[in-house]
């Protein structure tokens, strides 16, 4: 296994009184992909949003323990959040562009990062649109309202926003599930693309995705972590019986 | 079903239809009879014209330029300022802070308070306190900000439609998705860079109804530029913040009850509420199809 780029120890993660997340401990490998799976509401994707503070918006939320990122404790006083969300990216369920022009959905992290010159700016979307694989598609109408696009295409230009600001994580919260199987397998193809130079943590509903798309999958249950190994056992020789139980469909 | 009780319910229904009925009746001949008092007089004429023979003929372009003048500087102060504090209730407030509160308070009592109490306030702060104030401070007395003008008029103005701005920018803000918030916020951005850059543009038709339902209030209201700024007749257009002005609500008062020779000057009257009219209705008429557009987009 490759080093960890994010270690979790004893992460705990409560909604007011309700506990979400059990002291969940995991290493999650550089470059490569680990997959959350896990039945709805068993914490997969607020355990993904602790990952680069997303939680912090939610009002109420209470964590305890530890993410460390780059061996660093992200919930250390002294980590600026803005930061720490450069450096770990992320991807959501529904795809969620701006309501501007291609080429500025693109180009608003850079300009936030204060990159204003017009060259620069072009070089950066337009590399950030050939790695997600849109670039032929949408070379042609950059200035066209990113509206227009459709569904799968807004999410790989949402990806490229992503990728322009130079992530070195990227979170993923189950970014195709609201997609048709073409655009879903693009998504697939491009994630295993990214893994070369990002570290890629998908959530997803989706067990087949889980086997094609990762390296590592982690089975989530009631906010625990039940089982966290390579996929292939994973998916063939499960220590735990939840965790067979799950894949094989006979609960979840 | 009793006979009884036929007729009871019977008599409801008629009852309710005619009350229904009876709003849009009033609506139809409040504009029967001022569209036939007034459409005699009505014209480009009378729209770009100065009052002559002690207003008696005719036209009211002084109390055109001068509604325009006090809604344009009323503006100016009341939009930018509801806006920023409506982004304060939205996105900064504690739902259920006390301060929050307050200021929720505080605008709904705002937008109850009648409208002749502006007035008085207007008079009594703007004109008195700050007028007289900048006068003594930096006139050594002279009398020039303490007294009635266009910009106390459109202040005390503005703090009467402040509450209208305010709600509708809230509401529109409250209409930008979540997730474009998340989605920039995740890019690195901070949440005022994420305000300035999605919040704000996506409210922008918010924005725009909470101005322009500002202006038609701010153009038809007398009360608060009763004391504040409105002239009972002006020879010239005015130039300056410190200039006394005309206004178009304020000269149907004036012409209904000051003047020399009411009856004479009737027709006048009919065509200048006409004009009023026309102007707030339309100014509503692009709030409402703006606001249903927004909420149509927020579905």
């Amino acid at each position: 296994m490759k080093e960890a780029k994010i270690k979790t120890r004893d992460l705990s993660l409560f909604y007011g009184a309700k506990m979400a997340l059990n002291s969940i401990t995991m290493d999650i490998p550089e470059k490569e992909v680990t997959a959350f799976i896990g039945p709805s509401g068993c914490g997969k994707s607020t355990f993904l949003r602790t990952l680069n503070r997303m939680n912090d918006l939610i009002p109420g939320v209470r964590i305890t323990g530890e993410v460390l990122v780059d061996s660093l404790n992200i919930y250390d006083k002294q980590i600026d959040v803005v930061n720490l969300r450069k450096k770990v990216g992320m991807v959501f369920q529904k795809s969620n562009p701006f309501a501007k022009s291609i080429f500025e959905n693109v180009a608003y992290g850079p300009r936030i990062n204060g990159i204003n010159n017009k060259t620069k700016l072009e070089e950066i979307v337009e590399s950030s649109l050939k790695k997600a694989f849109i670039w032929e598609e949408v070379k042609d109408r950059l200035q066209d309202s990113a509206m227009g696009l459709s569904g799968g295409q807004q999410q790989r230009m949402c990806i490229a926003r992503t990728l322009a600001v130079e992530p070195e994580i990227i979170l993923m919260d189950e970014p195709a599930s609201a997609l048709d199987p073409i655009s879903t397998a693009k998504i697939e193809e491009l994630i295993f693309e990214l893994k070369k130079n990002y570290t890629i943590v998908i959530v997803t509903h989706n067990m087949q995705q889980a086997a094609r798309v990762s390296d590592l999958t982690a089975f989530f249950y009631l906010g625990e972590l039940i089982e966290f190994g390579k996929t292939k056992k994973i998916f063939t020789t499960p220590d735990k019986k939840h965790t067979e139980e799950y894949i094989t469909g006979r609960f979840g | 079903m009793s006979k009884q009780k036929k007729i009871a319910g019977g008599l409801f229904i008629g009852l309710t239809a005619f009350s229904a009925v009876l709003i849009i009746a009033v609506i139809v001949i409040l504009l029967v009879v001022i569209i036939i008092g007034g459409k005699g007089t009505f014209s480009w004429e009378f729209l770009t014209s100065f009052p002559e023979d002690g207003m008696m003929k005719g036209g009211i372009f002084p109390a055109i330029y001068g509604t325009a003048l006090l809604v344009l500087i009323m503006s100016v102060a009341a939009v930018p300022f509801g806006t920023i504090t409506a982004i304060y209730l939205t996105e900064y407030a504690h739902e259920k802070s006390i301060l929050a509160q307050t200021i929720r308070f505080a605008v709904r009592t705002l937008a109850t308070v009648p409208s002749i109490i502006f007035g008085l306030f207007g008079l009594g702060f703007f004109i008195k306190f700050v007028g007289g104030g900048m006068d003594d401070a930096f006139l050594g007395g002279h009398l020039k900000w303490g007294q009635p003008n266009i910009l106390w008029a459109s202040l005390t103005m503005s703090l009467l439609t402040l509450p209208v701005v305010i709600v509708s920018v809230e509401e529109a803000i409250r209409t930008v998705p979540r997730e474009l918030r998340e989605a920039s916020l995740a890019l690195g951005a901070t949440k005022w860079e994420t305000i300035k850059r999605i919040v704000i543009p996506g409210s922008r038709s918010g924005i725009m109804t909470g101005t322009i339902l500002a202006v038609s209030r701010g153009a038809g209201e007398v009360a608060p530029i009763l004391f504040t700024g409105a002239a009972y007749y002006l020879a010239t257009l005015p130039t300056s913040l410190s200039d006394q002005f005309m206004n178009l609500g304020y000269h149907i008062y004036i012409m209904a009850t000051q003047s020399a020779n009411v009856d004479q000057t009737l027709p006048i009257q009919f065509a200048t509420t006409m004009v009023l009219l026309l102007l707030t209705f339309t100014l509503n008429l692009a709030a409402v199809i703006i606001r249903s557009r927004l909420r149509r987009k927020a579905k």
